[in-house]
């Protein structure tokens, strides 16, 4: 019965396999959840997910699965009716109410409900059908989301199914959100360690080695440190069709520039396209020749784009911008993009706009660099890709 | 199959959520990983496992240079090396210069332990994959004896970590998996009266209400969480202090907000919220 449920999971993103499956057939071999559906979704939560960025997804999923099904929504239904047979319960009720459910015989209610259940999918906020219709709500107005029952004082209180309606992980859902703090773990995947310079750490196995070949005298052997050698070329598009993105492209530069694991980060700024020149500041003055550029990072530095790839085809193929008219920087702009993604041996480009968005410009774009979504699972799969060998596409 | 189920402490107030997975990863003998905000008590939870079972805590606080060779055994060279200069001890003997880490003690014990690796996720990103083989298994080999370490009983092993990096697929999926929530304003006021039982209940909603307001001030950038909580009432119960009104400031706030920007933030927040009533 729960393995439709763990395909579920899969379909929403949650990785589970045969060993979560066993690992659940075992613990409810063993009576870990209590023989209840509250049980079930604590002890198939903590088995399932192994993240809190897929809690969100495991609630969905449960919420929709066990909804659907008869056995399931029937005992959900025995509770209520249970409930609804507590005289001290219904005291809340108004006299139009009363009226109503006696009027309302039990199988009829039943019934009704387990219809409405079929039929009820998705979390019900402040409706007034209940009411209405069977008098069934336990505050008397505002609405029942059917799940959110709260039948009896059972310690607790709060059924499974209200708690995974609730979906209260969401923000922990790594598609969407994005802080400083995950940018920063996120590069913190960005870093390739060598050891070179001065000889100034002592080399405990290599002096107990050489000290025991000497016969027990003394002898230190020192070794450089370990330096992270990761350079990092970060280009941010500015302006325009940027502006609603400016908060997170914010949050990218000031983790890079705080991620002290690189051995050295320029970030430069440029608008739409990349032409003749990219600006040390946001505003677009100082502009460095991109042909200088390139002279001083080598093919080993890593290049990270932002940018939404949106433009008129127009921007592409000319050879200045619009905004500058006097500059002709000599190529067209999907030129000087080709020789940037050439040159480096590890170029990404991060994209604020969903996926579905990549179209026109995007899509000319994305044949020169690779493109993610500038989400978490985004970043990191550039990062990954970025750490590959060989990353040209 | 027996175990003993965990049902929390007098000291430490859990959710059937929690006790759930506790008593999954105690039946299934697999690792409980519990991941949550700082201040949460997620170490607070191996310590309560620990004196609910009636089993010795073994603590293994990870660092950024922790290496999980050191968590088995260290191989004492330099001390070796030291004596077979000095004369002192018997050189030959190559096991009394093997020093069992926390996870060699833990699998060495006579009973039962409950092993707490701290904050895996300050260690190298591979920490964790290394540890994977020793910890499916309860066994390693000494390779400079020979000697095989098995675990005569299965330590409880209870793993924290801050949510700061990801942690490997192959890791997590052998692990019980447990987010900790931040408590709700009920719980959380039991966990206060837990530590405070002779709180006047006035200055307890108060205490609440204030902090509540201050976990929604936005951008703040470490929200304070329920030690910093429980530590601002210790402080405001020192000084005497009765009452709370967030709009006539906060006194020792420092106990609360411990970054300059947080502060920054809070002041604008107030300066904010007060002026439409002004």
């Amino acid at each position: 019965m729960f393995v439709p449920f763990l395909y579920e999971l899969r379909d929403r993103g949650v990785k589970v396999g045969a060993q979560e499956a066993l690992s659940l057939a075992q613990s409810l071999g063993l009576g870990l959840h209590r023989g209840t559906l509250d049980g079930f979704y604590e002890v198939a939560r903590a088995l399932c997910v192994h993240r809190e960025q897929d809690l969100d997804a495991f609630d969905r999923a449960f919420a929709h699965h066990f909804r659907g099904v008869p056995d399931d929504a029937l005992a959900l239904t025995d509770e209520l009716l249970e409930w609804l047979e507590q005289p001290a319960a219904k005291r809340r009720l108004t006299e139009l109410e009363r009226q109503l459910l006696e009027r309302i015989d039990l199988a009829e209610a039943r019934e009704r409900l387990r219809a409405r259940l079929a039929e009820q999918r998705e979390r019900h906020d402040r409706g007034n059908r209940w009411v209405g219709t069977a008098g069934t709500s336990p505050h008397g107005s505002g609405g029942i989301h059917l799940t959110g029952i709260k039948v009896g004082e059972a310690p607790g209180g709060r059924g499974a199914l209200e708690v995974a309606a609730e979906r209260r992980f969401r923000d922990l859902r790594s598609d969407v959100t994005l802080d400083t703090r995950q940018i920063e773990v996120a590069l913190r995947r960005l870093r390739a360690f060598v050891r070179e310079g001065a000889l100034d750490e002592l080399d405990v196995e290599a002096t107990i080695d050489k000290t025991a070949r000497n016969g027990g005298e003394l002898e230190i052997a020192m070794r450089p440190p370990r330096r992270s050698n990761l350079r990092v070329l970060l280009l941010l598009d500015v302006g325009g069709s940027m502006d609603p993105h400016a908060h997170v492209c914010e949050r990218l530069f000031s983790a890079a520039s705080r991620a002290t694991h690189f051995r050295e980060l320029r970030t430069y700024y440029f608008h739409n396209c990349v032409y003749g020149r990219v600006y040390e500041s946001a505003a677009l003055i100082r502009g460095v020749p991109v042909l200088q550029l390139l002279q001083d990072c080598d093919p080993s530095w890593r290049l990270i784009v932002v940018g939404d790839a949106l433009m008129s085809p127009w921007e592409l193929q000319s050879s200045g911008s619009r905004w500058s008219f006097g500059d002709d920087s000599g190529a067209p702009g999907i030129a000087w993009l080709a020789h940037l993604a050439q040159h480096f041996l590890h170029s990404a480009w991060l994209n604020p706009e969903p996926a579905v968005a990549w179209y026109g410009t995007a899509e000319v774009i994305r044949r020169v660099f690779p493109m993610y979504r500038l989400t978490q699972d985004g970043l990191l799969e550039a990062v990954q890709h970025l750490m590959r060998g060989g990353g040209r596409l | 199959m027996e175990f003993r189920r965990f049902r929390g402490t007098d000291k430490y107030l859990t959710s059937s959520a929690l006790e759930s997975a506790v008593n999954c990863a105690l039946a299934l003998e697999r690792p409980l990983l519990v991941r949550g905000e700082p201040g949460t008590g997620k170490t607070l939870l191996a310590e309560a496992i620990a004196s609910a079972l009636g089993l010795r805590l073994i603590h293994w606080p990870v660092k950024s240079t922790t290496r999980a060779q050191d968590g088995l055994y260290v191989y004492d060279t330099v001390q070796r090396l030291y004596d077979s200069r000095f004369g002192d001890g018997d050189v030959k003997d190559i096991r009394r210069y093997i020093k069992h880490g926390p996870l060699g003690q833990a699998f060495a014990s006579r009973d039962r332990v409950v092993l707490l690796i701290d904050e895996v996720d300050k260690a190298d990103l591979e920490f964790p994959n290394d540890l994977l083989h020793e910890l499916d298994r309860m066994r390693f080999v000494v390779t400079e004896t020979g000697d095989e370490v098995i675990a005569r009983e299965r330590p409880v092993v209870v793993i924290t970590s801050n949510a700061e990096k990801e942690l490997p697929d192959a890791f997590l999926r052998r692990c019980v998996f447990h987010f900790i929530e931040f408590p709700e304003q009920d719980l959380m006021a039991r966990i206060v009266r837990v530590h405070h039982p002779d709180l006047d209940q006035k200055l307890l909603d108060q205490t609440l209400r204030a902090f509540y307001s201050l976990r929604d001030v936005d951008g703040l950038r470490k929200r304070p969480s329920t030690s910093e909580l429980i530590d601002w009432i210790a402080v405001l119960r020192r000084a005497g202090i009765a009452s709370v009104e967030l709009d006539a400031g906060m006194p020792f706030l420092g106990a609360l907000l411990k970054r300059e920007q947080d502060l920054l933030a809070f002041a604008e927040a107030t300066s904010r919220g007060r002026r439409p009533r002004a």
